[in-house]
């Protein structure tokens, strides 16, 4: 699978309150969420983000608070994929449970720029920077977790498989 | 090759117990928490899981305990589709209304996690249980419902980094002042994915609740759980609440850590995270002149009883500072009466606190002590993350409840000896 979009830049742990600010958490509906995602970091995300472009942020995205309300606004928002140079645990696998393709490259997290056109090509790692010609590789993603995605997520996962 | 801790309770929760680090196994699950932020979305993804019944509803735990009492419509709605699905399943341990206190205090004390557990939760704050010598770490709801469905969940095995804190405690300094002083040195992705061990005289000398409010901010290192050996304060705690058998782990003597780092407890004064990162935190006598609206003492790290007697010390015959919002919310119903009857609620009471029910509600600004724009607030809470209280132009300070309760009464950070030499 290919993504392609413009990219939007963030910095260093980014929390989940500011990916979803927990005034919000009244609701699980991503049609609610997306209407607030990423506000608080920056107030204009929601309204000019188009479907399919690309958060790239710095390292430990994602701390603090379990909640899977962020990775489904960003998910609800259109967000095609998030870059960042590490994920916090609970939001790298809370990300893959439910189809949120993300990927770690340091050296994607510094290069690309504000609004530069990005391209990831999902099966091998491979990102792109269109604007400015460059190109990083993710690191690879365990099996396990290439399965979880394959599957549509944990819950189709153990559909189809009977278990985890 | 010796085992740590870790290690030891992932393998006897497996059937591939010849991991190592960075390996993808499938547990066994104690416990499964969650609470009225997280549990929706479970219970709708199990829902989607064409199952009807839950196979185990004893291994599940559901507290209502972060927009409750209610705070609005939305979050009654929340809450009544959890109750719902409880009743539903018959959910045995489903703590609501009187009943319900804040999940990490609250299951510790009901003796529903034990030593030697694995214990998942919808929520990050779950690591706290690592003090009690558990496997205990937080998970999204999804995890949450795939555990309800099967049991189980997917761990990767992480590298355990091992913290000695040596010496002897200083005055006024509690486990909060020693992980706030560690999250400083490591920063708040420090541990990132890895598990925390930490041991010492230090920790050694702390109480249960000291050592749970320790555990619980691993997460702010970005670890996956902060686990201590259990000794006999653990076990005295333990074994009049338990409600399962228990095992008590001991890492090998030749344990493999990827680090291990040693603290002199003699360097380590009260301390206070300041904005907007828990890793920003300084000694006590380097806050310099902070002036503040609010103080908040309560929640999952700090709402227990121990904290509350520290409290009530330092307020005794004190008044709040004119102008200043002290908030004391005990963390449980049990932790609310205990209060109320070695007379700490009369004491709050009298120094023009504000007492509360127990719930998360202020420490992640979801209701009851919302901070306006340009506001300080000093908080015995977890995060100080922008907006993390209120409005996004307010500021949250952290800090254990000695230095809260002498701020209270001062109006700005303060060192409890300035109230109580």
């Amino acid at each position: 699978m290919i993504f392609k979009g413009s990219a939007w830049r963030f910095g260093d742990d980014i929390d989940t309150d500011a990916i979803i600010p927990a005034r919000y958490l009244n609701t699980s509906d991503p049609g609610e969420l997306k209407k607030h995602c990423m506000e608080d970091a920056d107030p204009q995300f929601p309204t000019k983000v188009k479907p399919g472009d690309i958060i790239v942020a710095g390292k430990n995205f994602g701390c603090g608070s379990s909640r899977e309300h962020a990775p489904i606004s960003i998910k609800a928002v259109g967000v095609s994929c998030v870059i960042a140079s590490s994920f916090a645990r609970i939001f790298f696998r809370n990300s893959f449970n439910m189809g949120l393709p993300i990927f770690e490259s340091d050296e994607a997290s510094r290069a690309i720029g504000q609004g530069d056109l990005v391209e990831v090509d999902a099966s091998t790692g491979l990102i792109r920077d269109l604007t400015t010609g460059g190109e990083f590789t993710a690191r690879p993603i365990p099996a396990f977790m290439q399965e979880l995605i394959a599957d549509g997520g944990l819950i189709e996962h153990i559909r189809k498989r009977g278990s985890i | 090759m010796g085992m740590n801790i870790a290690e030891k309770i992932l393998a006897a929760h497996t059937k591939t117990p010849e991991f190592r680090p960075g390996d993808i196994i499938k547990v066994s699950v104690d416990v499964a928490l969650a609470n009225d932020i997280t549990a929706p979305i479970a219970i709708q993804a199990f829902g989607s899981s064409g199952l009807t019944r839950l196979p185990d509803p004893d291994r599940v735990v559901f507290v209502l305990d972060h927009f409750t009492p209610n705070k609005d419509i939305a979050s009654a709605n929340q809450c009544k589709l959890v109750r719902d699905f409880a009743r539903q399943q018959g959910i045995s341990r489903f703590f609501d209304g009187g009943e319900a206190g804040v999940e990490h205090a609250l299951l510790p004390e009901k003796g529903l996690v034990v030593p030697g557990d694995l214990v998942i939760g919808a929520d990050s704050h779950t690591c706290t249980y690592g003090a009690l010598g558990a496997f205990a770490t937080g998970v999204g709801s999804t995890d949450l419902a795939a555990a309800m469905m099967t049991g189980q969940a997917w761990m990767k095995v992480p590298q355990t980094m091992k913290f000695v804190f040596d010496g002897e405690l200083r005055p006024w300094v509690g486990g909060k002042d020693l992980i706030l002083y560690l999250i400083g040195k490591i920063g708040v992705d420090g541990a990132l994915y890895r598990v925390m061990e930490m041991e010492g005289p230090g920790i050694d000398a702390l109480e249960v609740s000291d050592r749970l409010s320790m555990s619980n901010m691993a997460i702010e290192a970005g670890a996956k759980a902060g686990i201590m050996a259990p000794d006999e304060k653990t076990e005295a705690y333990v074994k009049p609440r338990a409600t399962r058998p228990y095992t008590l782990y001991a890492s090998d003597p030749d344990a493999v850590y990827e680090s291990t780092t040693i603290f002199d407890c003699a360097d380590i004064e009260p301390q206070v995270a300041f904005p907007h990162l828990p890793e920003n935190s300084r000694g006590i006598s380097e806050v310099g002149e902070v002036a503040i609206d609010q103080v908040v003492i309560g929640s999952c790290t700090n709402g227990r009883i121990e904290d509350l007697r520290v409290a009530s010390r330092i307020m005794k015959g004190n008044r709040v500072a004119k102008g200043l919002r002290c908030l004391i919310l005990p963390a449980t119903p049990l932790v609310f009466r205990q209060a109320v009857s070695e007379g700490l609620i009369g004491v709050f009471l009298d120094a023009g606190a504000i007492v509360g029910p127990p719930t998360c509600g202020p420490c992640l600004g979801g209701h009851m002590g919302i901070l306006a724009k340009g506001e300080k607030g000093l908080a015995t809470t977890n995060r100080n993350f922008v907006g993390r209280m209120g409005d996004t132009g307010s500021e949250v300070y952290l800090s254990g409840p000695a230095v809260a309760a002498a701020s209270a009464v001062t109006g700005r950070i303060s060192a409890p000896q300035e109230v109580l030499p």
